[in-house]
């Protein structure tokens, strides 16, 4: 892994509505290293999809700069590819699975046999051989979202942008997903951000994780994951690191209780979550069964 | 699958209701014989001599032409010409413009007034200035037939192409689909089913304005046959004319939805899974 900084976030802002309307980032600055996966984790509403969109060039910021690779990002840069969460509403129904993962492969690959064989591969990676001839509605919503990581594969991304990637599937499904990003990011060189609200997730596949505080965004916390290789649902989930990690993301985000506290305070955030937070303890309760059964 | 058995107990439940629904069909003919010969009125015929009627006038031909007479030739399939020009011109228009004005905001914002006052406007009453424009004949009666037509069309197409899913459309964006792909592989598929509820519509229009226009003043057709039954006060020729439009009508209704059944496969198995 070398250390270019590949992305470089600058003061970000982006509001939504007329005039100044409803700010949604306000001033992200934060770096990704070629090679890296970083989470980004925070509550609802705190721009995280907004910040991803930047990124990607999907949408224009207000202020601030994105540049990857030393050039500043205007429209959708070469060799990026996006995962959303609504896998039902990103493929295209009319297109078989195989058409679905070739269809952005025209751009670059002029012969059609070319093209399906680069899509029968990406299926392949995924774990989906014998499904191309489907449609995408004819599969499991984990499957979808195959076909979604699948199509965004088939384009060899050199940075891969994911919304939300898991938000719609089962917990089973999810953590096969999860370790599906992690084999297909091991084979190949690929720079990932990672948007998610899973504070088990992002901390699980991520090599840092930036914490945002509720909306306006802003980055709360920037958070080195320094667990080994290879991750394993079970034992990985155990380790006292992990356990640590998830609890000290899992104060940051419920911090947003009490306004614009100090960012990582424990005696602060652990202490009196309001109401705000008690959403989170709720989603925590079951997300993070490996981290009671450690403690148990 | 474990659901097949269900499956086929409800296959028999349906075709059950199918029998059933002929059944009442055949029913409701039955009392029209009936009643029919007991009133003996001439208004009035029964349907077996309506069936006899027609069978005479119009399939009795020679095999060589599958059965059709100079009759049937001479009328019925004029009018169905002028029915596929009328609808052929009102699809091209209406899908290719309806895309063109749903995917731009601006122009669909200021045509909007215009296409709510054109298409409130019975398509028939223009018939008079088409007879002006074009004469009577075959031209004037595409015309009326085309531009009753185009509006179901046009407006559902507008507002398909408008509401294409934002999701959809910021991935072929993330995705660089070029502009062409993007026309092709994503606005136009997801503006079918739209495409075709309009089309729906407009086929059943396309039969009242064909009957319609060759009522005004034509030389041959179904509407002319129709004109001359009633002229020469055959009322038997009137009621078979009236169950050949009915027969039409349906023969283009299942024509389209044949079409639309291939056509929009995805759509009804996306729909049927999906929640």
């Amino acid at each position: 892994m070398t250390e270019a900084a590949m992305l470089e976030v600058t003061g970000l802002t982006h509001a939504f509505g007329p005039g100044t309307g409803h700010l949604a980032l306000d001033g992200i600055t934060l770096t990704v290293h070629e090679g890296e996966l970083v989470s980004i984790v925070g509550p609802s509403g705190c721009g995280k999809s907004t910040l991803l969109r930047c990124v990607g060039g999907l949408i224009r910021p207000a202020g601030g700069s994105v540049v990857l690779h030393g050039a500043p990002v205007g429209n959708v840069p070469d060799r990026l590819a996006v995962v959303f969460q609504d896998y039902s509403r990103s493929l295209f129904p009319w297109l078989s699975v195989r058409d679905n993962v070739a269809l952005p492969l025209r751009r670059t690959q002029p012969s059609r046999a070319q093209r399906r064989a680069t899509a029968l591969e990406a299926l392949a990676t995924v774990g989906l051989t014998g499904t191309a001839q489907k449609y995408p509605w004819q599969l499991s919503g984990g499957m979808q979202q195959r076909v979604a990581i699948a199509r965004a594969l088939a384009c060899d991304p050199v940075l891969l942008l994911m919304d939300e990637p898991f938000g719609s599937v089962d917990a089973q499904t999810r953590e096969d997903l999860e370790d599906l990003i992690l084999a297909v990011r091991r084979d190949r060189q690929m720079t990932i951000l990672m948007v998610t609200h899973d504070i088990d997730e992002s901390v699980y596949v991520g090599d840092r994780v930036i914490v945002l505080t509720p909306g306006p965004g802003r980055v709360r916390a920037d958070l080195p994951v320094d667990l080994p290789a290879p991750r394993d649902q079970i034992t990985t989930k155990e380790l006292p690191a992990f356990v640590r990690l998830r609890t000290e993301v899992s104060r940051l985000v419920r911090g947003q209780a009490d306004g614009p506290g100090e960012p990582g305070d424990p005696g602060v955030a652990g202490g009196a979550a309001g109401a705000a937070g008690a959403e989170y303890r709720g989603r925590d309760r079951y997300r993070s069964r490996a981290a009671r059964a450690s403690q148990e | 699958m474990s659901w097949a058995p269900g499956r086929r107990a409800a296959g028999w439940r349906t075709t059950g209701h199918a029998l059933g629904r002929w059944a009442v069909l055949a029913a409701a003919v039955g009392l029209w014989e009936v009643w029919a010969r007991q009133q003996g009125s001439s208004f009035f015929p029964p349907p077996s001599a309506i069936a006899a009627r027609m069978y005479d006038q119009w399939f009795s031909g020679p095999a060589a032409h599958l059965f059709l007479t100079h009759d049937a030739i001479g009328n019925v399939l004029p009018s169905l010409g002028r029915i596929a020009a009328g609808l052929a011109i009102a699809v091209a228009v209406g899908g290719v413009a309806g895309v063109a004005i749903g995917r731009s905001p601006v122009v669909a914002g200021y045509l909007d007034p215009l296409l709510q006052f054109a298409r409130a406007l019975p398509a028939v009453t223009l018939v008079p200035v088409f007879i002006a424009l074009f004469r009577l004949g075959t031209e004037m009666e595409v015309a009326t037939i085309a531009f009753g037509t185009v509006w179901p069309i046009l407006l559902n197409t507008i507002d398909g192409a408008r509401s294409v899913d934002p999701l959809q459309m910021e991935t072929a964006r993330a995705f660089r689909l070029p502009g062409p792909q993007r026309l092709t592989k994503l606005i136009i598929p997801a503006t079918m089913p739209r495409f075709f509820a309009g089309l729906r519509l407009s086929v059943s229009l396309a039969l009242v304005l064909m009957v319609f226009a060759e009522l005004a003043g034509s030389s041959n057709g179904v509407g002319y046959e129709m004109n001359n039954a009633q002229s020469s006060f055959d009322m038997t020729w009137v009621w078979a004319t009236i169950v050949l439009l009915a027969l039409l009508g349906n023969a283009l209704n299942l024509l389209e939805q044949a079409v639309e059944h291939r056509m929009l496969g995805w759509h009804r198995g996306a729909r049927g899974r999906t929640p």
